[in-house]
């Protein structure tokens, strides 16, 4: 089929986004929820999607963009299979992140913001992770992984085809 | 010593469920509550010296006492608990949250109550899946016992609460930029006043509170004033998670009294410096606060005492400097993440922090000039309190203003050596 034509959002996510709003005066408020719920089932926010959010939301594309953009965990562009959330904040600084950093960017062959080329790893660097009594500290996808040294990062990806 | 707040928490890294919760007394506090008037509740809180704990320090009972009655602003009203925290350095509501998510709850109700809100909200920051897991489940618990919904416990209270997670952005956490997020926009401050203990979600009365703070309203109402004063070592009443991070030897959170030393924070609870490493400075409360140096190791860790030698308690989780870490680098690691931060609404801070940031870079690359300093002083006044709409540029400026009056030395060696004397 054309993917041109596919639409992103199903009627399950139409319905899902429209619970969201009833419970709120305008239908906008759902706007966060709503890409969120995109990125979940689709891992990254396309163009389309915003602009089919925009006609369930009654919001100019624009409007959404500017949203889907100011928040760190919505993405705009597509990710890998596996997001690497590094923390570079001060306790991590402190404790040596930059070292783990390094070590990951010259493994996997790439810089911050950027993706493998077998689309395996994308890398990106995040503020406080709110363990700081275990820095270093990275998330990847949903697990987060502490008291990091550069020894462990091998055994660490390997766990993530 | 009684840890109200965290003695329960298993210790098994699981949360405390409803029936455990109530076998060591929770929910006694909301039943009390339900017995007065919503001003009594308000005034026993005012009276027991509960002070936010989620930076700045305001009167929680005060607060609640600015919010118009229902009678004068009809409803609904709503009461917002803030669990962004993402300041850097601090991690001290993910435990409550994760471990002791009814005390949280009851804490909510308790507020609700006071206030004569409808609806409340948890804001949750992102990567807290284990909190939010616990929270949801605990909700549903509160839901079933029938602590929240319609008619709570027979009084004619009715509380509806949800959680919201965010999608992700340290200005979130400002009260009125959380607002916004939870009304679906971009996260950016709103003007002051209106206060939204006035005007806040969707226009209505809006109490934000921190995590840690609600979670020590339930203590209050079961056990007393006079007991929730006891628990402090100063004018305001409770305990505090302190936390430490850095080359310290035991890295940790911990449940003290309020107003304990800083000394005995870091020396016998962190277990002092790693070997090999001297203690040379500490932002005491998040990466937001002024640094103190080894002559303020006695101070005692209350809101007073810390602003007595020029620095704020904010989160109380202390990040530590060593002797082996460059105060350039670490303010510049921190003026970075403000820059980047910054949601760009105020001139002086959308174009202060990445100059500053831009500056601290060279200077760490070996390529400052001693001009560059006098610039440092006139950015710290530029984007001091008043200038901008939010507390987030002069927070920026805490760690860097602090850093040029304590060490001072170090910024003028990397000068004068071209260099960074720690690399
Ligand atoms: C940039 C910025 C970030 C903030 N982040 C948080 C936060 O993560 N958690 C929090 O409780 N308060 C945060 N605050 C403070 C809130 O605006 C507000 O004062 C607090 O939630 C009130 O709660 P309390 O009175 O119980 O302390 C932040 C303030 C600023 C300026
Ligand atoms: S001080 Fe900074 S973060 Fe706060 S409103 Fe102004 S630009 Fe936004
Ligand atoms: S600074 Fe990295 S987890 Fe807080």
């Amino acid at each position: 089929m054309d993917t041109q034509t596919q639409r992103i959002l199903t009627d399950d996510m139409i319905a899902e986004i429209r619970d969201m709003y009833q419970h709120f005066p305008v239908k906008k408020a759902a706007c966060i929820e709503a890409l969120k719920l995109i990125q979940k089932h689709h891992r990254w926010v396309s163009d389309q999607a915003v602009q089919e959010l925009a006609e369930v939301l009654d919001m100019s594309p624009d409007e959404i963009d500017s949203v889907a953009t100011f928040y760190n965990l919505i993405f705009r562009k597509p990710v890998g299979r596996h997001v690497i959330l590094i923390c570079d904040s001060v306790s991590c600084w402190i404790m040596g992140y930059e070292k783990i950093a390094d070590y990951l960017k010259q493994k996997l062959g790439i810089q911050f913001g950027e993706t493998t080329p077998d689309g395996r790893f994308t890398l990106i660097p995040i503020c406080c992770l709110g363990t700081c009594d275990r820095a270093p500290a990275m998330f990847i996808d949903e697990d987060l992984h502490r008291d990091l040294t550069v020894e462990q990062i091998d055994a660490i990806l390997e766990r993530y085809p | 010593m009684e840890k109200p707040l965290t003695a329960h928490i298993p210790k098994d890294g699981s949360w405390l469920r409803l029936k455990d919760y109530e076998r060591v007394g929770g929910y006694q506090g909301l039943r009390q509550a339900l017995k007065m008037t919503p001003k009594e509740v308000i005034d026993m809180v005012k009276d027991a010296g509960l002070r936010g704990r989620g930076g700045a320090g305001f009167a929680t009972g005060l607060k609640w006492s600015l919010v118009p009655t229902p009678d004068q602003i009809p409803g609904p009203h709503y009461l917002i608990a803030n669990g962004d925290e993402m300041e850097p350095g601090t991690f001290k509501d993910r435990l409550l949250l994760e471990g002791n998510p009814h005390q949280l709850i009851e804490g909510m109700i308790i507020g609700a109550y006071a206030i004569q809100a409808e609806f409340s909200y948890v804001f949750l920051r992102w990567g807290y899946q284990f909190a939010e897991k616990a929270l949801e489940e605990a909700i549903h618990e509160a839901y079933e016992a029938g602590y929240l919904g319609k008619n709570i416990l027979g009084s004619g209270f009715s509380h509806e609460l949800s959680v919201h997670i965010s999608a992700g952005r340290y200005i979130c956490g400002e009260e009125t930029a959380l607002i916004n997020a939870l009304e679906g926009k971009r996260a950016n401050p709103r003007a002051k006043p209106p206060f939204p203990v006035v005007s806040g979600f969707f226009g209505r009365p809006t109490v934000v509170n921190n995590i840690e703070t609600l979670s020590n309203v339930p203590h209050i109402l079961s056990k007393g004033v006079s007991w929730y004063k006891s628990l402090s070592k100063c004018e305001d009443g409770g305990t505090k998670l302190y936390g430490v991070s850095g080359k310290v030897k035991r890295p940790g959170l911990w449940e003290l009294p309020l107003g304990t030393s800083f000394r005995e924070i870091l020396e016998e609870h962190a277990g002092g410096m790693r070997d090999g490493y001297q203690f040379k400075g500490a932002l005491p409360g998040g990466g937001s606060t002024d640094f103190i140096t080894a002559e303020h190791l006695d101070v005692a860790m209350d809101y007073n005492s810390v602003a007595k030698v020029g620095s704020r308690m904010g989160t109380g989780t202390i990040i530590v400097l060593d002797d082996k870490t460059c105060v350039v680098g670490m303010v510049l690691n921190l003026e970075h993440f403000f820059a980047q931060e910054s949601c760009g609404w105020c001139t002086p801070c959308r174009e202060g922090l990445p100059w500053t940031e831009k500056l601290l870079l060279a200077l760490e690359n070996g390529e400052g000039k001693m001009e560059d300093l006098k610039i440092f002083d006139d950015l710290t006044r530029y984007m001091g309190p008043g200038n901008t709409f939010c507390a987030l540029a002069p927070g920026a400026m805490e760690p860097l203003q602090s850093a040029l009056k304590h060490f001072r030395a170090d910024f003028e060696r990397h000068i004068h050596e071209h260099r960074c004397p720690w690399k």
